[in-house]
């Protein structure tokens, strides 16, 4: 699946609050991959410059919530010469089918990148039927 | 031009406004190589010396080459998004594949100082300007 094409920079894209936010800053969606395997979902997403201990996922009527913020002390005394992307908090949020077991979700993060495992119900998994 | 956060509620604010302000900037315009595709990079001043930020997330330590020479920059290396056999996918944003980057930068840099920090897939490379380039005051005999 792999192209030859050139790699793109990605923009990022805010994210559309429905809400009025109590911080006058930007919030960015973090690209995601979401792929399904025989027991589980896998959702990963992008969100560079992150550490772990400032991701928060919470989990609430179906819909799992993932907020991160950034730690700004990095850019303390920084004066920006040349930008070509932004930085800032990243949220997303995903509405879960019934088919997830949510006291078995999983989360890991490496190098700027969240990869959660939700695993599925067991009558949720494939089965194949036999036709007789 | 100094960016002072008073209020830690503004403090993001007043940084995204800034690099906003600067994604026009012709900092590097001048250079041959300066803007290019992946990955996006920026590009701060820490008092004399210049500090650039590049993000890479994803990519892992070993995928990565970083070669200085005079003043330019090169960043190579490769970012792979790993999927397992036999997956079902439901929805791909990430991109992948290989990437080289040089830029120039119009500044004297002192080589052997550079230092590089890969965190959290950010690349922090700290430049600092050779001592030949600094600003010297010249007394009037």
């Amino acid at each position: 699946m792999a192209s030859a094409r050139e790699l793109q920079v990605q923009k990022k894209r805010e994210v559309d609050k429905k809400e009025e936010t109590t911080i006058p800053a930007r919030v960015f969606l973090p690209n995601a991959d979401i792929y399904e395997t025989q027991n589980e979902l896998k959702v990963v997403l992008e969100m560079p410059g992150i550490e772990k201990k400032n991701v928060e996922i919470n989990l609430e009527d179906d819909v799992l919530h993932v907020e991160s913020r950034l730690d700004l002390s990095k850019y303390a005394g920084l004066q920006p010469l040349y930008t070509e992307y932004n930085v800032g908090h990243y949220a997303r949020s995903f509405q879960l089918s019934s088919k997830i077991d949510q006291s078995k979700i999983a989360a890991e993060m490496k190098n700027g990148v969240l990869s959660l495992t939700l695993p599925k119900v067991e009558e949720a998994k494939p089965r194949t039927i036999q036709v007789k | 031009m100094a960016t002072v956060f008073a209020d830690p509620f503004d403090a993001l604010f007043n940084l995204q406004r800034a690099l906003e302000a600067r994604t026009e900037s012709d900092w590097l315009q001048n250079q041959t190589a300066g803007q290019g595709p992946f990955p996006p990079i920026n590009v701060f001043q820490q008092g004399a010396d210049i500090v650039a930020i590049v993000e890479l997330p994803g990519v892992d330590k070993n995928d990565l080459q970083i070669q200085a020479k005079e003043n330019t920059i090169r960043i190579a290396g490769k970012k792979a998004v790993d999927l397992p056999e036999g997956v079902s996918v439901h929805r791909r944003e990430r991109v992948f594949g290989e990437f080289d980057r040089t830029i120039s930068l119009p500044i004297q840099l002192d080589p052997d100082g550079i230092k590089a920090e890969f965190q959290d897939g950010i690349l922090a490379l700290l430049l600092p300007r050779s001592e030949r380039d600094k600003p010297r005051t010249i007394k009037i005999g």
